[in-house]
């Protein structure tokens, strides 16, 4: 029976040393040891919310790499294409003063040839135009008496044209 | 770590010094009265429920080994007061006069110690103090009925509490020494190994109970509470010396925790919770008349409930193991240990777990009563 009866000396000592134990502890033990661990809590949980943060951020920092990378490598191109336009331009627009250039060199080159041409030409007539005078002038000049003498000296003259 | 095992060497000399009792053979308990004839040797026979009624209960002595008298045992200091204190050793109790009764009515045999010197007319039966009128017990139907003086001796769960206690401060104080010094960092030694248990109390106890506003206040009873219980269980486990005593197996003890989860829920109860009680909101005012005692009733059992747990919980797994262990002594025979040393060992095992779950259930339901003290209206 006095096993479930309670005994006063024993309840007197567990009251004093549990309000010393819990005074004690909660002074010395509780107090540091949950601030600890609460701040290290606190200190883990900031942690994970900064990488959070950060890898947000670095994902938006390389978004926008990406973003500068594209538009340059646009503008790369770009430029590239306007120098190969130019380029082609240049070289066209060489061709195409060459031609006119060879255009008016030839052009000038026919004029002169056809100028030589009517040159040589009016030469040609002026010596034909001597030769029939020498012709004329020969046989006028020739003894005309003889019809012999005729005929001989227009086979004569006639050589000398070929001759020519 | 060298220099808390030298403190705890060092206190636990001081400890053996303060008792003032000395460690000594009982070879011969003075004198035996002259009913020793009349009376058949008790001895002889071993009484299973003298014994396990003897190691569950409190005691004046911390019997180390042998038997009950020819063993060696620690005496511890008795405190009584009956008009004005008075400290003296139990071993005046013990080796003073063994006197063998019988009793009137009943013929029951009655065997109680009466004390010399400093304790001269005082007794001591089922290691409890009376004094003497007339200079000698008087008995009625086997109980005695002679006035007790308040006992405030350092028993054996006494002297076991102060163990517990200090331990209890050395080891929470060697790991709040690693937080201050190391800092909030991962946890390392002692402390890696005890932070899960603060943080079960913390979290999964207090804030998960009592809710995320009002916790902190309760959670240094709590833990407390917890470690309390659990050392003392653990403590309680162990065969020799410092441990061996059924501290959180004795009501008195379980007594004073349930009585300080009730102060605490009765003192932190909020308006809420008084109206709950006395004027449950929606509860028509006949069926009022019933609820309300019902109620007040209700304030009282969930910590009696508590007490009891705790205490009928550890002793009974005491009460197992020696039940198991006297197989071998009723039985008179060495072979009976085959079956009751493998059973002892699984309720021990058994035990270890009770040792936690207890403590936890104790501290978790004290959570929960004072959480449903604090809790706010729901609207």
């Amino acid at each position: 029976m006095d096993l479930i009866l309670p005994d006063y000396g024993l309840l007197f000592w567990t009251g004093l040393v549990f309000c010393l134990l819990l005074f004690l502890l909660a002074k010395f033990a509780w107090k540091p040891i949950l601030k600890a661990v609460n701040e290290r809590e606190q200190k883990i949980h900031d942690s994970l919310e900064l990488a959070v943060k950060t890898k947000a951020e670095m994902q938006l920092l390389q978004a926008e790499n990406e973003k500068i990378l594209k538009e340059a490598r646009a503008q790369r191109d770009a430029m590239m294409k306007d120098a190969k336009e130019t380029a082609v331009q240049m070289v066209e627009d060489a061709k195409n003063k060459a031609k006119l250039e060879a255009n008016k060199i030839v052009e000038s080159a026919k004029a002169s040839i056809a100028m030589e041409k009517t040159a040589a030409i009016l030469d040609l007539k002026k010596q034909l135009a001597g030769f029939s005078l020498d012709i004329a002038e020969k046989i006028v000049r020739g003894d005309l008496s003889t019809d012999a003498k005729q005929k001989a000296l227009a086979e004569k003259l006639a050589d000398d044209i070929n001759m020519n | 770590m060298i220099v808390s095992k030298l403190f705890t060497q060092v206190i636990f000399v001081c400890f053996l010094m303060l008792t003032p009792s000395i460690i000594s053979a009982q070879k011969n308990p003075a004198i035996i009265s002259k009913q020793v004839t009349a009376v058949d040797s008790i001895e002889d026979e071993f009484d299973v429920n003298e014994m396990i009624m003897h190691h569950v209960k409190d005691a004046h002595e911390w019997h180390l080994w042998g038997s009950e008298h020819e063993g060696v045992s620690l005496h511890l200091p008795v405190i009584l007061y009956d008009n004005g204190f008075k400290v003296f050793s139990a071993s005046h109790f013990y080796h003073g006069l063994n006197v063998l009764d019988k009793d009137a009515k009943t013929g029951e045999k009655l065997s109680y110690l009466v004390g010399k010197g400093p304790a001269a007319g005082y007794a001591l039966f089922h290691e409890k103090i009376y004094r003497l009128s007339e200079g000698k017990m008087h008995f009625k139907d086997g109980h005695p009925h002679n006035p007790m003086p308040l006992d405030l001796s350092i028993t054996k769960n006494v002297t076991s509490l102060f163990f517990g206690a200090f331990l209890l401060l050395i080891i929470m104080f060697s790991m709040a020494k690693f937080y201050k010094k190391n800092g909030s960092v991962a946890p390392k030694g002692i402390a890696k190994f005890l932070e899960p248990l603060v943080l079960l109390v913390q979290d999964d106890i207090a804030k998960a109970n009592i809710g995320e506003a009002k916790y902190k206040k309760y959670v240094p009873y709590l833990l407390t509470a917890f470690f309390f219980i659990l050392l003392n269980n653990l403590l309680g486990m162990v065969p020799i010396l410092p441990g061996g005593a059924n501290l959180t197996g004795n009501i008195s003890v379980t007594l004073f925790l349930a009585l300080f989860t009730l102060l605490i829920t009765v003192f932190s109860g909020n308006k809420n919770y008084w109206r709950h009680i006395f004027a449950t909101p929606g509860v028509p005012i006949p069926i009022l008349i019933i609820m309300v005692p019902i109620e007040i009733i209700g304030i009282f059992t969930k910590p009696i409930a508590l007490m009891i747990r705790l205490f009928a919980n550890v002793t009974a797994g005491h009460i197992i193991i020696l039940a198991l262990i006297s197989l071998i002594f009723i039985n008179k025979s060495i072979a009976w240990s085959a079956l009751s040393v493998p059973m002892a060992l699984f309720i021990s095992i058994l035990e270890l777990l009770v040792a936690f779950l207890q403590a936890y259930l104790f501290t978790m339901l004290s959570a929960l009563f004072i959480g449903a003290a604090v809790e706010e209206a729901h609207h």
